[in-house]
């Protein structure tokens, strides 16, 4: 099968503040936070829609093209 | 989205900040929002409380984003910064206990009560038409005056940067987050 480009969220895990905020706007319940610590985006239900992006506060999280 | 109960607790936090301004004791039950983010973290290591209960981000988020308060800028780079976030955490610590030490002195009988509000740990402002007297020791009522103070020099930090970049903004530099997602490193270990 050949790959496709995907686009989907991408979180700077060294900067993120475990806030909360992209949690709240995702459609696809994609992100969730791990341990207190950082947001994790499910790369499965990621549609790269950038809603988290928009929202974040601390604005580290990014859209990138990746393969799936 | 579904909205649940707890997506209404800015309310609370907006029902805080006015009984302030009628009856200064109220400014007790600001500690609520001290302990609860402080036992969720350490009982169930992860930042609830942030996540889904912090009023005072709602109202923020409501403000900046449904009223349209917010420029939705990117934050600086230095405020998201290790060193700021930490040495806010670490001023706001000074500045608490200084808080703390002023109503010991009042319980002591050193000083007397002072009626007053800081703003900005620099600002007096007077703030007698909210105190009515109190069946306890006027210590318990300085302890209030200064725990308003916090709180709402942290609200007035918080609308400066929700207007000038994301609603949220205070998310990033909140000394509770900063110290609850600590509790969490330290408790979680492996992330």
């Amino acid at each position: 099968m050949a790959l496709r480009r995907k686009r989907r969220a991408v979180v700077d895990e060294s900067a993120c503040v475990a806030c909360g905020c992209c949690v709240k706007v995702c459609p696809l319940s994609a992100i969730r936070i791990r341990r207190g610590i950082r947001a994790e985006i499910d790369g499965e239900r990621c549609v790269g829609c950038g809603k988290c992006a928009k929202e974040c506060p601390a604005s580290v999280i990014e859209i990138q093209e990746v393969l799936a | 989205m579904k909205k649940r109960w707890y997506d209404y607790l800015w309310i609370f936090s907006l029902t805080y900040l006015v009984l302030g301004f009628f009856n200064i004791l109220f400014a007790w039950l600001g500690l609520l929002c001290f302990f609860i983010p402080l036992i969720i973290s350490i009982a169930c290591g992860t930042k609830g409380y942030c996540n889904r209960y912090c009023g005072r981000g709602q109202l923020f988020s409501l403000l900046g984003g449904r009223f349209g308060l917010s420029r939705k800028k990117d934050i600086p780079r230095w405020m998201k910064s290790k060193w700021f976030r930490y040495g806010f955490l670490v001023f706001f610590f000074i500045m608490f206990f200084q808080m703390l030490w002023n109503t010991y002195l009042v319980f002591a009988g050193a000083r007397d009560l002072r009626q007053v509000v800081t703003l900005l740990w620099t600002f007096r402002l007077p703030w007698h038409w909210a105190y009515h007297g109190t069946l306890l020791h006027p210590g318990v009522a300085q302890f209030a005056f200064g725990f308003y103070s916090v709180m709402l020099t942290s609200t007035v930090l918080g609308l400066v940067t929700m207007i000038l970049f994301k609603p949220r903004s205070w998310c990033v530099y909140c000394p509770m987050g900063t110290m609850t997602q600590l509790i969490c490193k330290a408790k979680g270990g492996k992330p």
